[in-house]
């Protein structure tokens, strides 16, 4: 692969039942390129916590993945609210998801730390009011 | 543990995923909490859990979980069923509940769960 490879996705932001989707297409894909396993689970789970994120508090956005020789990067950009404090949504446990969510098996305050806790790298920047950006990277080699 | 054992352990019925009842499986997760799943890695897992929506499936898949079971005689719903289906997921539904089927499980020696973060 001499150009990096770039799926881009509508993250849904109405109906939290079928988010999850364009991590479920990307799996399909990495997949499809001969990636080892385990890379292919730390990209699958942390953009899948990132696209839930996204339906639950930013009402959908944008979703990219591209692969190239070295890694796989994960951008997620909303229009959301934003993050006021990126430092205690890092925590675990920490989380401003409504109740209705958390009987839906989400908002526990684990979305954030589970995306560093799979990435190599990840970096959030963040404007209240305007939206979200989270770039994530995972190394292949 | 294979599949077809755990289905019998828990008087289970086998919703979908048939042929892949001789899979064997090395570690278990009970939990209704899908952020708890996905936080640590278990290779070749079951999911037992009382929750029933699409995300479950999801979050099976993004973990490569080989099975689940649905405790309490929760049903899955008919979408649930065909995404487990493409991916190859066994689904099981038992009338236990969930504090009841991992006991059974753990004492039959599905004990392996190393947490590797």
């Amino acid at each position: 692969m001499s150009e990096p490879l770039v799926f881009r996705f509508d993250v849904d932001g109405d109906d939290f039942t079928s988010a999850g989707q364009a991590s479920v297409q990307v799996k399909k894909n990495l997949r499809q390129l001969g990636l080892l396993p385990e890379i292919i689970r730390r990209v699958s789970i942390a953009m899948y916590e990132g696209e839930i994120n996204m339906v639950i508090h930013a009402g959908g956005g944008k979703a990219e993945v591209q692969v190239d020789n070295e890694c796989v990067t994960i951008i997620l950009e909303d229009k959301g609210p934003g993050i006021k404090n990126i430092e205690q949504a890092m925590q675990e446990g920490f989380s401003t998801a409504p109740d209705a969510i958390r009987s839906l098996g989400f908002g526990a305050g684990m979305g954030l730390p589970n995306m560093k806790r799979y990435s190599d790298e990840m970096n959030i920047s963040s404007v209240v009011g305007e939206g979200t950006k989270i770039v994530m990277k995972v190394f292949i080699r | 543990m294979t599949i077809s054992t755990i289905k019998e352990l828990l008087d289970a019925e086998v919703l979908c995923s048939e042929d892949s009842l001789s899979r064997h499986v090395y570690s278990a997760c009970g939990c209704d909490l899908m952020s708890d799943v996905l936080a640590y890695v278990k290779d070749q897992g079951v999911l037992l859990t009382g929750l029933v929506n699409p995300q479950v499936i999801r979050t099976a898949l993004m973990m490569d979980i080989l099975a689940i079971v649905f405790v309490r005689s929760k049903m899955p719903t008919e979408e649930m069923l065909e995404l487990a289906n493409e991916n190859g997921i066994a689904i099981l539904s038992t009338d236990k509940r969930l504090y009841e089927a991992c006991g059974i499980l753990y004492s039959n020696g599905l004990v392996g769960n190393k947490v590797k973060s």
